[in-house]
């Protein structure tokens, strides 16, 4: 069975800088002078080496390069087997698990700007995310501010596990930013390393690092929700990407029952957080986590509760099926149709404004 | 749920004799381990106190719902604190509910994330004495967990040697916030040992070790760190399946307690599939990493996870295999799960038997 031909949106697809070199056209005169002289580079986040085969499907490497780096292979890749109408790209280097927040702040700018000039410029069925300084929101806010004039760039870009809880205030001022022109919050799989992958200290294995990853991702929609988040920014839209949605109906099923017994520490969350997911909050469909059996699929479906909850993906140029099987079994025609159209489209409105 | 189906439920547990595999004691007063204690340890512990990497000396970083976690009505009306008076619990819980067996996790005070790593062997070892002459010798009923000092394992092993063998101790417990993931190889003398013995490891959410309970960081709110400790023990069944434990000890029996356990299906299938991928990485595990939870990890059930519709919870408990599953009321705590109504969908009499008793009796190899 050939993909569906009906111009699939593509939320979460990852382009690789080469290097800090192919950034120094874009950093200001202090940062290119400081990076050369200080020799700064090799920035690619230890979330993701690219050498590990789920990083990089096997045919989806380039002979030479980073997988992800080169646009005539995404094309080749991607927007041509998957009849793709959009790709979102989230643009993964460390910026983000910069100690040094001016430098965090300046290498995010020369992302951006590497991004439009590099990718978006040249190929018009790609969008992309703003990549902002998570470590101080006023410089983050104000990276959005700067971007958010170009209407490529659709939502804003921060890691799942940083350096504390994304719910917290201090990080409302990127909220107001996002709020105040449309743009969604992506939350993207990864760690900026500040603490343990888990509570329980740091794992041997990179495996367990990334199955652990998801426990990032619930911990910040508790953030998200118990701080007010939803409550204080009602037009906000968090989309959780590469996080995985399978643990979705038990973690909504406990954030209920804590939150029944506890709501009086919260009073400001004034609806059932499965409520508040249902509305608010959206999931990339790579990695599907699928169950082995397909009606086990379809019921966790049916437990979520919802089809507009799912955004398709193929999280290029990571491993996670064979050919263009992105569609995992067990999902409904009818959630198909809107998890590859309908769906991004109605969480994305700058999307929907340039098909307008 | 009609009152007849809750007095039906409340007879057939009576006939059934259930096992409740958590229930908390709990110290009057640090004093109550005096007489345990040497004079050096005694003097430590009123001087330098229990010292944990947490912020407060008497409180939880995290305000809890209620005092002493527990229900209002499991104050002794004799004085002290829940869990605290034998007469009280025989009476409110064991006798009530027909409980014929009480697995015993202590919470009031633990040994293992004791910073000062003299003093935590010194601290089980009164712990399990305490155990053991206030608790189990007064009512058979009641099994306890071997509290070990699990930081340092050749003390934890001398611990398990200390009381192997004696029937009123049905397992061996170790803090899940432990200083590393459990399944790392510090621990595994631990394990050697345990099996060994034919004593299960018995892994209630508790320590603390100076990490944040989420990997972006402290929560504000007891509303996150109560759900998030529960991931937190998601990463210990991750760590004692890919860290190899489970593979190379595969009599050793783990389970799992007060972390629900409707998450194990999707934890499952996420491992199975990242494991495809990247299966180079640990060759030590030689099939899936759900094939060893299914054979050789238990999970009790509190606190009971409520799905929207009630039925599905008979769906995951069957995706995670009836024969897995422990029924626990964490009693004297506030999030108690009453047997007579904790599950709000209709199990078989089958189902029932092995949930509310035959599990336990296997797992714990109890008469």
């Amino acid at each position: 069975m050939s993909f569906p031909a009906v111009g699939a949106i593509d939320c979460d697809v990852h382009p690789a800088v080469p290097g800090m070199r192919a950034l120094l056209p874009y950093l200001e005169e202090h940062w290119r002078e400081q990076v050369a002289v200080r020799g700064i580079d090799g920035l690619d986040p230890a979330s993701y080496p690219i050498s590990i085969p789920a990083n990089g499907r096997p045919d989806w490497r380039p002979a030479s390069g980073k997988p992800g780096s080169d646009l005539e292979l995404l094309r080749e890749h991607v927007l041509a087997p998957f009849h793709t109408r959009y790709a979102i790209l989230n643009c993964l280097y460390g910026a983000q698990s910069a100690f040094n927040v001016h430098f965090a702040g300046a290498l995010c700018r020369a992302i951006n700007d590497w991004i439009a000039a590099e990718w978006l410029d040249k190929e018009p069925r790609l969008r992309a995310s703003i990549v902002v300084p998570v470590q101080d929101a006023e410089l983050a806010a104000a990276e959005i501010d700067r971007c958010a004039a170009d209407k490529r760039f659709v939502q804003v870009l921060l890691p799942a596990a940083g350096e504390s809880p994304l719910g917290k205030r201090q990080h409302w001022p990127i909220y107001v930013a996002a709020e105040r022109h449309g743009l969604p919050i992506c939350v993207h799989a990864g760690s900026t390393f500040r603490h343990a992958t888990t509570a329980n200290g740091w794992p041997s294995y990179y495996l367990e690092d990334y199955v652990a990853g998801s426990h990032a991702f619930q911990a910040q929609l508790l953030s998200l929700i118990s701080e007010g988040v939803f409550s204080k920014f009602p037009n906000l839209t968090v989309v959780l990407a590469e996080a995985g949605f399978t643990w979705l109906p038990q973690f909504m099923w406990r954030a209920v029952k804590t939150w029944r017994a506890m709501r009086a520490e919260i009073p400001w969350v004034d609806r059932a957080p499965a409520e508040i997911i249902r509305d608010h909050v959206r999931f990339t469909l790579q990695p599907s986590d699928a169950p082995p059996e397909a009606h086990q699929m379809e019921q966790t479906i049916e437990q979520i509760g919802s089809d507009r909850f799912l955004l398709f993906s193929t999280d290029y140029p990571h491993w996670h099926f064979e050919g263009d099987a992105a569609l995992p079994d067990g999902l409904s025609a009818s959630l198909v149709r809107k998890l590859l159209v309908d769906n991004p489209l109605e969480t994305y409105p700058r999307l929907k404004e340039t098909l307008q | 749920m009609s009152s007849a189906l809750l007095e039906r439920g409340s007879a057939q547990q009576t006939r059934l004799g259930l096992i409740d595999c958590d229930v908390h004691h709990a110290l009057r007063s640090p004093k109550d381990l005096y007489p345990y204690l040497s004079a050096r340890w005694r003097e430590h512990l009123a001087t330098y106190g229990s010292r944990r990497p947490t912020p407060f000396t008497g409180a939880s970083p995290f305000f809890k719902s209620v005092p002493a976690l527990s229900r209002k009505d499991a104050w002794p009306p004799n004085g002290g604190s829940p869990g605290s008076d034998l007469a009280f619990m025989q009476a409110q819980l064991l006798d009530r509910y027909g409980i014929q067996a009480g697995m015993l996790h202590l919470l009031s005070i633990t040994g293992m994330d004791q910073r000062n790593q003299e003093f935590a062997p010194a601290l089980c070892r009164a712990i399990n004495q305490w155990q053991y002459a206030e608790w189990t010798q007064k009512d058979q009923r009641l099994k306890a967990a071997i509290v070990v000092p699990g930081e340092d394992a050749a003390a934890a092993v001398a611990e398990i040697e200390h009381w192997a063998g004696n029937s009123d101790f049905a397992q061996v417990s170790l803090v899940t916030h432990s200083i590393e993931p459990l399944g790392r190889r510090r621990y595994w003398p631990i394990y050697e040992a345990a099996m060994a013995h034919n004593l299960p490891i018995g892994l209630h959410s508790s320590g603390n070790n100076g990490h944040a309970v989420s990997a972006t960081g402290w929560p504000s709110y007891y509303t996150e760190e109560h759900h998030e400790v529960s991931m937190s023990q998601q990463s210990v069944v991750t760590s004692m399946v890919c860290e190899g434990v489970l593979a190379r000890l595969p009599k050793l029996k783990v389970v799992i307690v007060e972390a629900g356990l409707a998450w194990v299906p999707s934890l499952c299938w996420r491992l199975d599939r990242q494991w495809a991928r990247m299966k180079d990485e640990v060759p030590h595990l030689t099939r899936p990493p759900s094939s060893y939870i299914r054979e050789q990890v238990w999970f009790t059930t509190q606190p009971t996870d409520e799905p929207e519709r009630p039925q599905d919870i008979l769906t995951i408990l069957e995706w995670i295999g009836w024969d897995r599953i422990l029924f626990a009321t964490d009693y004297p705590h506030w999030d108690f799960d009453d047997p007579e109504t904790a599950f709000k969908a209709q199990m078989t009499e089958l189902q029932r038997r092995m949930v509310f008793r035959d599990n336990a009796r296997s797992v714990y190899g109890l008469a």
